[in-house]
């Protein structure tokens, strides 16, 4: 709990000299050698990195990088701007308000680790290092160089005051850090809106071009660099300025983020990678419901997906499919209120039992909720229940909508653009999360998203605030389960059939109950933006390294637990939880009467 | 010192009160009243059930017997009917909103008194913007108030110890209560803090709000409160005027403990009595 004020920032900024680069070298010199590297891995793009096309991505030809060289490209001709923005180029300072030389040796380490990975699987691949054109050699080099440059760059910040003398990896992970940048001074609002509009489609590229990878070896070098790049970009403050930017016009950053998604269909002409962007929204509204539950009312919800499912269910009894036990044919308005109403009653039906308990009992009980949901609509087949699910086969051959004379079921051409069976779900689906979004946003700021968080923060301090705990955390609940619910019907026409194995509590594909938690666990509790970052990435890992799909779980589980060891508050912190855990000081507190520690520990556990 | 109304109106009406927890009796056969305008405290040695009591006066616990009723009306033992109704509480450790803003801590204690629902809010109904401002600045007007104007935006946890037991009272006072009880608003303040929080109380109480505060400070008893109940093992012993209590010997007995007939000690003990009264009435004279 200690924070720092600026006095005391500036003094130990006074006290300590600059700590030393981690490979002994005159700040100039590391300079030059950063850019000389990153230059030699640059030119080493253009030449052929094997000898055969068997690689896939084909990286014979002399003079056109393709694949895995253009990841390595894009690396180092980021680490270059970086580097010379630390020269004080002119025009380049903007890209380095916060850190400067960490944001050079991240994004060297990026292209050393794509180019390494590059040159290992080619190595692996076809057989061992015979298969290595010097361009790859060229490019490892370079990137290697760039990289021992780099470390030879001071530290963009002082060493901690209680920790002067840091040990090797004390260091190396100093190096990585920069400070907070300073506050933008304020442009025209028009060139705000662009610099936002900018950001998002620099975001929007990144993410069709992870989606649209071909083949595994691509999305791999793709994630290195995208998770060097993106922490780069944010030491240099660049994130920050962004995100102040999208804090001060939050209607244009939603409008621009809707854009950003509307234009996601044309760019992809595979109707393969146009379903994938539809699922991901699937799971990344459900999770974003989720989010209203677990995230704003602090309910711990291990059932969740049982709501998509009724939803699902209920859209796919109603749709007309030969299969359905209804058979009636409703119109695409109606099945949606007939999935949000049947979600709903769901909801308050297991809501009101359970949530008179508190903390792990819900936990526990809404996770057996949820399996009781699957064994039911596996036994509701007409042998050992009445008929209505078909049991275990589901219900198949959902007809696609049509939606105000629009055949969703076929491709169309848009503007020039040909936009796919899946493209046009995706739009649909898009419209839905919008509306999700909307009711996050809306009920979070408002009476009752206020009592939903006081709720979670201290339950027995917000009745005696006077609000009616149960009445709200149900409310909260059925809320969740009617937003599962109505992404549950679009669910049902895109993927043509409901069967009760697609809501398990944990399964190697999502949206389950266990990766919907994770999402919004890891995409950051309370928030918008992280969920639905936090879907994309759960959903798209899987889905690209189909490879690995055994140890899936296991990798998950590892990932997990490292985010939480040093990130705990998820990839987009909540303004409340960011100051939770690492107490990056606001500075009110004055130093010379600090909160006694024990004196709250007791309260909270006498409390 | 006070001066009390002359229409007073018996706000607080708590009659037989007894809490049991399993075999051991916290709270046995307690009657308190409090009217408008009037400071009462609530004394006893530690584990004597005050804050059991006040638990039982807010509904947080269902009391074994006895009723309570606020201006005439008997609650019902529900918390949030209890703030409904028009009571508000403070807790002894502290129980903030800790990942919430200052000002988001007050908004919530405005719960009961403003009545936008979930679809009021989705549909952002015209009355919406309206009732929210409202809030917003009756819950700024409170800040001011208690001092917390300029850290409205500060999350509660950072707030320093005083600063969080005034973050409590505002909060209580959103609810536009008719009586607030303090449980121990002074615990950990240095003396110049506690002097500020006797300033909050009497200007609570001016505001026509009846307060009824447990304290361990008997100085801060002396100065600030009409009449005194003492609590002794659940039962109340004695009630009446602050120098009453003080002097009665059933309550020296009860924090000093009552000598064996002619047992060494017995004299210290008494010499120690006296030495308090004498400092406490010195306190007060002001
Ligand atoms: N929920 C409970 N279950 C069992 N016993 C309880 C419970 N709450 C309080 N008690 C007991 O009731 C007695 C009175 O406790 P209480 O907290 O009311 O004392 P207090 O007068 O507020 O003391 P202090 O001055 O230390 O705050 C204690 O013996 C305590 O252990
Ligand atoms: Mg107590």
């Amino acid at each position: 709990m200690t924070t720092r004020t600026p006095t005391t920032d500036a003094t130990a900024k006074a006290a300590t000299a600059p700590a030393p680069p981690i490979v002994p070298l005159p700040p100039a010199a590391a300079r030059a050698v950063t850019v000389a590297g990153s230059a030699v891995a640059f030119v080493g793009t253009f030449l052929a990195w094997t000898w055969t096309d068997e690689f896939p991505g084909n990286l014979t030809v002399t003079g056109y990088p393709g694949g895995l060289q253009v990841l390595t490209l894009v690396g180092a001709l980021l680490t270059l701007l970086f580097v010379l923005s630390g020269y004080g180029v002119r025009g380049l300072g903007w890209l380095t308000p916060g850190g400067t030389n960490s944001p050079v040796l991240l994004t060297a380490l990026g292209v050393l680790g794509t180019t390494g990975y590059a040159m290992g699987a080619i190595s692996q691949e076809l057989g061992g290092l015979v298969n290595l054109e010097p361009g790859a050699w060229v490019s490892g080099i370079g990137a290697l160089v760039a990289v021992i440059g780099a470390l030879g760059l001071p530290a963009d910040q002082p060493y901690d005051a209680d920790e002067p003398h840091p040990g090797l990896w004390g260091r190396i992970r100093h190096s990585l850090t920069a400070p907070e940048p300073a506050r933008a001074k304020d442009l025209p609002s028009w060139a705000e809106i662009l610099i936002i509009a900018a950001g998002f489609g620099i975001g929007l590229y990144v993410f069709a071009y992870g989606i649209g990878t071909e083949y595994s070896e691509l999305f791999v070098g793709f994630l290195i660099m995208a998770a060097f790049g993106f922490t780069a970009v944010t030491r240099a403050g660049l994130l920050r300025r962004l995100s102040a930017l999208t804090a001060k016009h939050r209607n244009v950053t939603l409008a621009a983020a809707f854009v950003a998604a509307i234009c996601f269909p044309f760019t992809q002409s595979n109707d393969q990678f146009a379903l994938i962007g539809a699922n991901i929204l699937i799971f990344a509204t459900v999770a974003l419901g989720l989010n209203v539950v677990v995230g704003l009312a602090g309910l711990l919800d291990l059932g969740y997906v049982a709501f998509l499912g009724v939803g699902a269910y209920a859209a796919a009894l109603v749709s007309g499919s030969p299969q359905s036990s209804i058979g009636v044919h409703f119109p695409f308005w109606a099945a949606v209120l007939t999935g949000a109403l049947a979600s709903l009653i769901f909801g308050v039906v297991i809501g009101a039992p359970t949530l008179r308990l508190r903390g792990d009992y819900l936990a526990i009980v809404t996770l057996g909720f949820g399996e009781i949901f699957r064994i039911t609509m596996n036994n509701l087949n007409g042998n050992s229940g009445p008929d209505v699910t078909n049991g275990s086969n589901g219900i198949p051959n959902i007809p696609d909508l049509k939606v105000l004379g629009f055949d969703l079921g076929v491709p169309h051409d848009v503007l020039g653009h040909e936009l796919t069976r899946s493209g046009n779900y995706y739009l649909l689906m898009l419209l839905f999360t919008a509306v999700v979004v909307m009711v996050f946003r809306r009920s979070a700021e408002s009476r009752i998203g206020r009592a939903w968080v006081a709720i979670r923060e201290d339950e027995t301090a917000a009745t005696a605030m006077g609000i009616n705990g149960f009445r709200l955390k149900l409310l909260a609940f059925a809320l969740g389960a009617c937003l599962a619910g109505l992404a549950g019907t679009v669910q049902a026409h895109v993927s043509y059939s409901v069967t009760p194995e697609q809501y398990q509590f944990a399964g190697s594909v999502p949206p389950n109950s266990a990766f919907l938690l994770a999402a919004v666990i890891l995409g950051g509790m309370g928030t918008i933006s992280g969920p639905l970052i936090g879907a994309a990435l759960l959903y798209l890992i899987p889905a690209k390294l189909q490879f690995m799909a055994e140890y899936q779980l296991l990798l998950f589980g590892a990932a997990l637990m490292l985010l939480m060891r040093f990130r705990p508050e998820g990839l987009v912190a909540d303004r409340r939880k960011q100051l939770e855990f690492h107490d990056t000081g606001q500075l009110d507190v004055p130093d010379d009467k600090p909160l006694p520690d024990g004196a709250t520990g007791v309260a909270k556990a006498g409390a | 010192m006070t001066t009390t109304a002359p229409t007073t109106t018996t706000v607080l009406d708590a009659t037989d009160v007894t809490m049991r927890f399993g075999g051991l009796t916290a709270v046995r056969s307690v009657d308190l009243t409090v009217n408008s305008g009037e400071i009462v405290g609530l004394i006893g040695p530690n584990g004597a059930g005050k804050t059991t009591f006040f638990n039982c006066l807010t509904g947080l616990y269902v009391p074994t017997e006895g009723k309570v009723s606020y201006k005439g009306t008997v609650l019902p033992p529900k918390p949030h009917l209890v703030t409904q109704a028009g009571i508000a509480r403070t807790f002894q450790n502290i129980r903030l909103f800790a990942n919430m803003t200052v000002l988001e801590n007050v908004l919530v204690g405005r719960h009961t008194r403003t009545k936008e629902g979930l679809w009021s809010a989705l549909l952002r109904l015209p009355g919406f913007k309206r009732a929210e401002e409202a809030s917003r600045e009756r819950a700024m007007e409170l800040l001011e108030f208690t001092g917390l104007a300029a850290k409205a935006d500060h999350l509660a946890r950072n707030l320093p110890y005083g600063e969080q037991r005034k973050l409590e009272i505002a909060r209580a006072l959103a609810s536009e209560p008719g009586l607030l009880l303090l449980d121990e608003p002074t615990a950990g303040m240095n003396p110049q803090e506690t002097r500020a929080a006797e300033e909050l109380i009497f200007a609570i109480r001016d505001k026509g709000i009846a307060v009824l505060v447990i304290e361990h400070d008997i100085r801060f008893i002396m100065n600030l409160c009409d009449r005194v109940a003492v609590l002794v093992q659940g039962e109340k012993i004695v009630e009446g005027p602050a120098e009453v209590v003080q002097a009665d010997e059933r309550v020296i007995a009860a924090y000093l403990g009552t000598p064996f007939e002619g047992a060494p000690g017995q004299e210290e003990a008494a010499e120690v009595a006296a030495a308090e009264a004498h400092s406490t009435t010195e306190g007060d004279d002001k």
